[in-house]
């Protein structure tokens, strides 16, 4: 216990939900041996790959004291704009489609971004309104119709789906990301004004740091990261339409929550977030084998949510910031 | 501050105006009776959730699961219309479910210690969730004839009831944001809490309260709503909470907390409710009007901010 209190509050948090995480896999395969075959569990992660990217995005705005309700919009809009590149142009091959979500995606985080930065206005309501924005602006782009997989070229479909040492391009996509934000969240300084900025905003000015353009830094980043996901996802589901995606944003944010990052600001860490896509991973894709129905999956994950803000709050009163931890 | 309030408020009403004029010329059925009575039923609804969510927003708290607590208590209603049970227990029921509802996110809030975004992002969840898992893709709409009394009936000529109710309530409201002693509590509370707290007002008790009226009145919206379509998916009033969101901001509520007034709220849910009205008289479909709400919610806040900013540097 000793050694355990010793360790930092995000090194316990991380440890406490991995432990969780793990008797959860360690249940699940209990039950069902299959679960943990090499096949069942390459599926697993391609199947959360696109929530992880996406939760460590959401993560950078939450620890700036902001949210991003617009991400599954966001993601939903660069994908409409992908396919219909691809559509238009099926030679140009993937690189170019891939560029025009990233960018996309990027240009409708950065207005969120602007929005927060410059005219101080409430991450809720502005990603609220442009969440219905992004979403609305789909349809007259696509004329209502869907793209479907016969109008998208082989390419744009093949490239997430490629296989590679017994995983998906996707999945290998996925582990690359959260590989990059755990190793950065740690130890590059830059990643670190993330936390400064959302910490003590009156702190890290005095070090230097523009906590207004870290936090237009950060909706850009995660508006890039949905604009990504917005061409996987087309790809992978080989179909674009208005309402892909929709709803998806409060499992982001929910993973983000399961996964520690405080909504005030300036605590999470990246591992956590993996930690918690994978918890919500794992119950989604355990619930067939369960024999529960699919209809179940928000209900749980809402009681999973609100358990899990329930003792972040609690932890929140006992430690109120890290110097004062520090101290004691 | 006042004057600024009363700037606000006037703004609105310039806007309805305009409303009213420009519908008018682009379509020749708009000012009848009859249109502007089926008008209303655009808003109501969302209106008398906008009442309590502005006592709430301006308490400082916000509450984004009221279209969730609208598809449970819907959802709970048809389970006990399918069940066998009358018209005026399903009323209780429906209200009945949002005191609940309401009531879990104002524990969560004041006892959980949870912020309200966070609180409510995950009843959201959990409760449209259960309104998914319990009814599954299926449609309810046992409901017997009488039920259609809430959200089709009228109460003198062209006035529903939904009308009526809403009216009784922006008059309740107001008197007791605007003249009673809770009310200004209201207002300390969203402007400093903590100095509320010194000054002997119970905060939390007012929180809970809040949050509990803003669920009864989510249910009692779900009575309405369920009575009028008479039927029940889990889909029901799907991004709702964006609408009424934006007619509480609209009204000039401060998103900050501390500022905002009942005839504001109104006014804005008239403004609103017509805009809707009016495109939709024009044809343009539900899904290009989620910009034009967007944008307006967007608008409403940016625009005296950036205005603030220029006026700041000159």
């Amino acid at each position: 216990m000793k050694a355990l209190s010793r360790l930092g509050d995000d090194a316990r948090r991380d440890l406490t939900l991995g432990a969780l995480t793990l008797i959860l896999f360690g249940a699940v395969t209990f039950a069902f041996p299959g679960f943990a075959a090499p096949g069942s569990l390459a599926a697993l992660v391609d199947d959360i790959a696109i929530l992880v990217m996406l939760a460590l995005g959401q993560m950078l705005v939450i620890l700036v004291r902001g949210i991003d309700l617009s991400v599954a919009a966001n993601l939903a809009l660069a994908g409409m704009l992908a396919a219909l590149f691809n559509r238009a142009f099926p030679e140009a091959g993937v690189a170019p489609a891939i560029a025009i979500a990233v960018l996309a995606g990027a240009a409708a985080g950065a207005c969120n971004g602007l929005l927060v930065w410059k005219l101080k206005l409430p991450p809720i309501v502005v990603t609220l309104g442009t969440m219905s924005i992004f979403r609305g602006v789909i349809y007259p782009l696509s004329q209502g119709a869907w793209i479907n997989e016969n109008e998208m070229s082989l390419g744009f479909i093949a490239f997430p789906r490629g296989q590679f040492a017994g995983l998906t391009v996707l999945a290998w996509l996925g582990i690359a990301i959260a590989a990059i934000f755990i190793l950065a969240m740690r130890h590059s300084r830059g990643a670190r004004a993330f936390y400064a900025a959302g910490g003590n905003p009156g702190a890290a000015a005095y070090c230097g740091i523009d906590a207004g353009r870290i936090q237009f830094l950060a909706y850009t980043l995660c508006g890039a990261i949905a604009g990504l996901c917005g061409y996987l996802w087309a790809a992978r589901f080989a179909v674009a339409y208005t309402d892909i995606a929709l709803g998806f944003e409060l499992q982001v944010i929910a993973a983000c929550l399961i996964g520690g990052v405080a909504i005030a600001g300036g605590t999470g860490t990246a591992l956590g977030v993996l930690l918690g896509c994978l918890f919500l991973g794992i119950i989604r894709n355990s619930l067939p084998l369960v024999g529960i129905s699919a209809f179940w999956q928000l209900f749980i994950n809402g009681v999973v949510i609100v358990i899990a803000v329930l003792m972040s709050a609690r932890q929140r009163v006992h430690t109120r910031s890290i110097l004062e931890n520090r101290a004691t | 501050m006042i004057a600024r309030l009363l700037r606000w408020e006037t703004m609105l009403a310039a806007v309805l105006v305009a409303e009213f004029v420009l519908f008018s010329a682009v379509s020749p059925y708009f000012l009848s009776v009859d249109t502007l009575s089926d008008a209303t039923f655009n808003f109501t609804e969302r209106a008398l959730i906008a009442l309590p969510l502005a006592l709430l927003i301006i308490a400082g708290e916000i509450d984004i699961s009221v279209a969730a607590i609208i598809a449970l208590a819907s959802v709970a209603m048809g389970v006990a219309a399918a069940a066998g049970v009358g018209t005026p227990g399903l009323a209780c029921i429906g209200i009945g479910t949002g005191l609940v509802a309401g009531c879990i996110n104002g524990a969560l809030v004041t006892i959980g210690r949870v912020p309200s975004i966070v609180a409510t992002i995950g009843t959201m969840t959990l409760f449209r969730g259960a309104a998914y898992a319990i009814l599954g893709d299926r449609v309810l709409k046992d409901y017997p004839d009488s039920f259609a009394i809430f959200g089709q009936g009228y109460l003198v000529g062209p006035i529903s009831i939904e009308l009526a109710l809403f009216v009784l309530f922006a008059i309740l409201f107001g008197m007791f944001l605007h003249r009673t002693r809770w009310g200004r509590a209201i207002y300390a509370i969203g402007a400093n809490p903590v100095a509320s707290r010194f000054a002997g007002i119970s905060v939390d008790r007012y929180r809970f309260a809040l949050f509990a009226l803003t669920g009864v009145f989510c249910g009692l919206a779900a009575v309405l709503l369920t009575s009028r379509l008479g039927s029940t998916r889990p889909s029901i009033a799907q991004g709702w909470e964006l609408e009424i969101v934006s007619i509480v901001i609209l009204g000039g509520v401060s998103v900050w907390g501390g500022k905002g007034s009942i005839p504001g709220v109104v006014l804005a849910a008239l403004v609103f409710g017509l805009v809707t009205f009016g495109l939709g008289l024009m044809n343009v479909p539900g899904i290009v009007m989620s910009i034009f709400t967007g944008a307006l919610l967007v608008l409403v806040v940016a625009v005296p901010a950036l205005l603030a900013r220029l006026r700041s540097s000159s």
